[in-house]
């Protein structure tokens, strides 16, 4: 499509701008890997391993290997030709590009078939056997912390996290991560209250499900490889391949076109480090696309145990919380230490409470890896917190929202770490949740079997910290601009919100700038696409050099004697004689963080605050046991949205996927490890027929003081309370409790039962 | 066994050499580098595959390629201009990653052909076989009702 170049004094920020590349996706020509296809490539198909844990005795490759058409069959053997210790990963490097000895999960990869026709790969795959001389198992989270089996023989931390130094080379351990919390003195203040309250609530293991499952393609030479992939983290992939291979960063290149859906699924290595070892190995690209069904098998959401401890006043005041938080992290760490830590810390909720303790671990098992997914960890938190909260209110006989307001962590009132809040619209996101849902009026209850309840649920997230994001502007001779960022946009529409910034700094239409798909030949490094933090870092990143370039272009017109208003484009012809030129600005941000110390305290936890509340009337089914949501309302400070209709969409998807985390996925394993529902046959994903009668969302007044125009992001904040407030609105409705997710029919049913 | 099959693509009359097990969706790709139908959860229940044959919706990673002979195949990318319905899904954020959207237009027409004015329920069930893991289902929902008045706009201005 044609666009001219349009100065404007239109707000630019604040502007409900369709996505710039609308028209790619309504007609099918957006650009993803999933579509890319090199001269001479090859395709790869993985050989999983069958069992949970177990030393690879043996693995016969020779009948593959005759297979008409097939190029080659690699295992770790040649693999550690090129790279003798060919381990990746985020916090620890525990993870093989292919099992090497060993294998820790059903499903792990331990042999790959090269072949130019994917259907001859495939066949070959079958071809393949391996022999196991199994090992004991361990796949409960609060059991690995005592289990004789051990999934590591020894704990290997990247070493790039100081938090993580003292766990290198322990063994006989599963625990990736211990993280400790204490302010004031919980033992002590609990014994003073009026009211002790204890529960233990469980999450599933789920997966993140992008419609386009992993997918990427490598290219090399002797000296260069290029990994185009789908991957929210190109800067990460870059460093870690370099590593791997002991090569130069500027010999690798890796490029991220758009991602169809990524959720914390593309994040850090997932297939490049496959991809681009098969490429060096065979001189030919080589590309890797799972299936739906693979994608259960490399990354998946923490199932987790949370036992929370209350002590209360007499008057309804929360006066000391216990916080003893396990996560399952699979037979990889992935992120999982991060999540443990940087999630850990908020598990007491936005509540004002003095006495803290917690203790949250990153525990191994033989289960596929669990990582990042929209919330990292945050979700399974407040399904912990908001459930108890809301049974303690219910035992004293408060109402649950007044209990809540009694207890809220105000502005400027320290947190758990002792980071002051700030920017965190948690009082007014309640009300208007309350308001949203005519709290205080009379509420129909529903007759015979079909009985109504209402629940509602308020959580918060810190932004992982500290993290850096560049970006770079051009404006180019004829006063067009282009942004280069190595944010990804996974459907999120950060192209379209960084757009804006730049647009809005630059005084032009945001439909004048470009944005330059991460290729980190030609993209400034940044940290990762992840937890919301992209509009924030990416977008400071983008404002400033915005004002970079505008400095130097006023610097030129003052070079040139020109007047302040001369067009963009007479002042490059005033410099070079004709148009031509560009004058490129630089921004690079990084927040101010203070690490916490051996308690876990510290003054400046996280740049920002995300603050999420949902309401929920339901209709519950005491027959069946089946629920109808009647009403969902969604309520977020995020800060002043950059592009308010993309803001609703982003709460209202979010909210939407963890319905269906809350009602029915579940990846389910059998007593060997053996997951049984690997697809979306048996795994369901919520439809049109799963969505509530009526959703409402809502982004407060707010604004956050230290993002770019006061914005922050949105892409988890939707996700925090629409578990619990399910929860809380089925016991409103019938009486019982759910401690354990997915709240299905069957599970609603036995509950009743128990009665 | 490799043979040639011959169809109209788009409007046009073409020829393919298709293996006996390729899907439609891989002749589409391998053979005319169109990637509009996309082949995601592999069993036919995400949409994202959605090809038009003889006028129908299949999934696309099902369907045989050697079934189209002689057929007429229709995938979004057909046509030169957007029609109302992408038109109603740009104006309504009606996608967010747009991996799915090629499948929910062409369902989309399909529903409005039977539908012309079809209600919240009509487009929840009749959609209800196309996946979207971003959720835009409420703006979908929302796009759809814009393309149909759209769509009795356009009739009305040119009676047929």
């Amino acid at each position: 499509m044609k666009r001219a170049t349009q100065a404007t004094e239109t707000p630019q920020v604040g502007r409900s701008v369709p996505r710039l590349e609308s028209w790619l996706k309504v007609t099918g020509c957006a650009e993803y890997v999933h579509n890319l296809r090199l001269p001479g490539m090859l395709y790869g198909k993985i050989f999983r391993s069958s069992v949970a844990h177990g030393r690879i005795k043996r693995i016969d490759t020779s009948a593959a290997r005759a297979l008409a058409g097939v190029h080659s069959v690699v295992t770790a053997a040649e693999i550690q030709k090129l790279i003798p210790e060919p381990y990746y990963g985020p916090a620890f490097h525990d993870q093989p590009i292919l099992a090497v000895g060993k294998v820790r999960y059903v499903g792990e990869p331990v042999a790959v078939v090269l072949a130019s026709d994917p259907h001859v790969a495939e066949e070959a795959v079958h071809l393949i056997s391996a022999e196991y001389e199994e090992l004991p198992a361990v796949y409960d989270e609060v059991e690995a912390v005592t289990s004789k089996a051990i999934v590591h023989d020894e704990l290997r931390p990247a070493g790039t996290f100081p938090d993580l130094k003292h766990l290198k080379g322990q063994k006989n351990t599963n625990v990736a991560l211990n993280f400790h919390l204490r302010r004031g003195n919980f033992e002590k203040a609990v014994k003073t209250a009026a009211h002790v309250f204890e529960h233990r609530f469980r999450t599933q293991q789920v997966m993140h499900t992008p419609l386009e499952p992993l997918v990427s393609v490598a290219e090399s030479t002797d000296s260069t490889l290029t990994i185009h992939t789908a991957s929210q983290s190109p800067s990460f992939v870059r460093i870690e391949i370099a590593r791997l291979l002991g090569w130069p960063e500027n010999r690798i290149r890796v490029r991220v076109p758009f991602l169809g859906g990524g959720f914390g699924a593309k994040l850090y290595i997932k297939l490049e480090a496959l991809v681009g070892v098969l490429s060096l190995l065979a001189r030919k690209p080589v590309k890797i696309s799972l299936t739906m069904e693979e994608q259960f098998f490399t990354i998946t959401k923490h199932a987790s145990t949370f036992r929370i401890k209350s002590g209360v006043t007499k008057d309804g005041r929360i006066v000391a919380r216990d916080c003893e938080v396990w996560w399952n992290g699979g037979a990889y760490a992935d992120i999982g230490p991060r999540v443990t830590q940087k999630s850990g810390f908020t598990a007491p909720g936005p509540y004002d409470v003095q006495d803290v303790s917690i203790d949250s671990y990153a525990l191994y098992t033989n289960l596929p890896p669990a990582g990042a997914l929209r919330g990292f960890g945050i979700p399974q938190l407040v399904w912990a917190y908001e459930s108890h909260t809301d049974l303690i209110a219910r035992e004293l006989g408060i109402d649950p929202v007044e209990f809540r307001r009694k207890n809220l962590l105000r502005e400027g009132r320290p947190q758990a770490t002792g980071t002051a809040m700030k920017d965190a619209a948690i009082e007014k996101v309640l009300e208007r949740t309350a308001a949203l849902m005519n709290w205080s009026e009379p509420f129909d209850r529903g007759s015979g079997a079909l009985r109504r309840g209402r629940g509602i649920a308020i959580g918060f997230k810190a932004c992982i910290a500290n993290t850096t994001s560049l970006a770079a502007v051009n404006i180019n001779a004829d006063g067009s601009v282009t942004v280069y960022t190595s944010c990804v946009d996974m459907g999120q529409a950060s192209d379209t919100a960084m757009a804006q910034i730049a647009a809005e700094v630059l005084h032009i239409a945001t439909e004048s700038v470009t944005v330059v798909h991460s290729d980190t030949d030609v993209t400034p490094f940044d940290m990762a696409t992840l937890g919301s933090r992209s509009l924030f870092h990416s977008g400071n990143a983008v404002k400033l050099a915005a004002e970079d370039a505008l400095k130097k272009l006023s610097q030129l017109r003052e070079e040139l004697h020109l007047p302040v208003d001369t067009p963009v484009a007479d002042v490059f012809k005033k410099k070079y004689g004709m148009r031509a030129g560009s004058v490129t600005g630089a921004g690079s941000f990084i927040p101010p963080y203070t690490p916490p110390d051996e308690n876990g305290q510290t003054d400046n936890a996280t740049p920002f605050w995300m603050v999420g509340a949902t309401g929920v009337a339901l209709e519950v089914d005491v027959e069946t046991g089946k629920i109808k949501l009647l009403k969902l309302v969604n309520v977020a400070d995020v800060g002043t949205p950059i592009n308010p209709r993309i803001v609703e969409t982003q709460l209202s998807g979010g909210a939407i996927m963890q319905l269906g985390f809350s009602l029915f996925e579940k990846m389910l394993f059998d007593a060997d490890g053996q997951l049984r529902n690997a697809s979306l046959a048996e795994y369901k994903i919520p439809g049109f027929l799963d969505l509530p009668k009526e959703i409402v969302n809502e982004a407060v007044v707010a604004e956050q003081r230290n993002g770019p125009f006061g914005g922050k992001g949105v892409g988890e904040t939707a996700t925090f309370g629409v578990s619990p407030a399910i929860a809380n609105a089925i016991h409103d409705a019938v009486g019982v409790r759910l401690t354990e997710l997915p709240m299905n029919p069957e599970a609603v049913f036995m509950a009743l039962q128990k009665k | 066994m490799r043979r040639t099959v011959q169809f109209r693509l788009n409007g046009e009359a073409v020829e393919a050499q298709v293996e006996s097990y390729e899907t439609l969706v891989e002749v589409l790709q391998e053979s005319f580098g169109l990637y509009g139908a996309r082949e995601s959860c592999g069993q036919g229940l995400c949409g994202c595959c959605t090809v038009l044959v003889n006028g129908t919706a299949v999934s696309g990673c099902l369907y045989l390629g050697i079934l189209v002979e002689n057929s007429e195949v229709q995938t979004i990318e057909a046509g030169a201009e957007p029609d109302a319905v992408q038109e109603a899904f740009v104006e309504r954020s009606a996608f967010q990653c747009g991996f799915c959207t090629p499948g929910f237009v062409l369902m989309t027409r399909q529903l409005l052909d039977e539908h012309p004015d079809p209600d919240d329920d009509t487009i929840r069930h009749y959609l209800s076989g196309n996946l979207c893991r971003c959720a835009a289902y409420p703006e979908i929902i929302e796009a759809v009702k814009l393309a149909a008045i759209k769509r009795r706009k356009s009739a009305g201005a040119k009676p047929a």
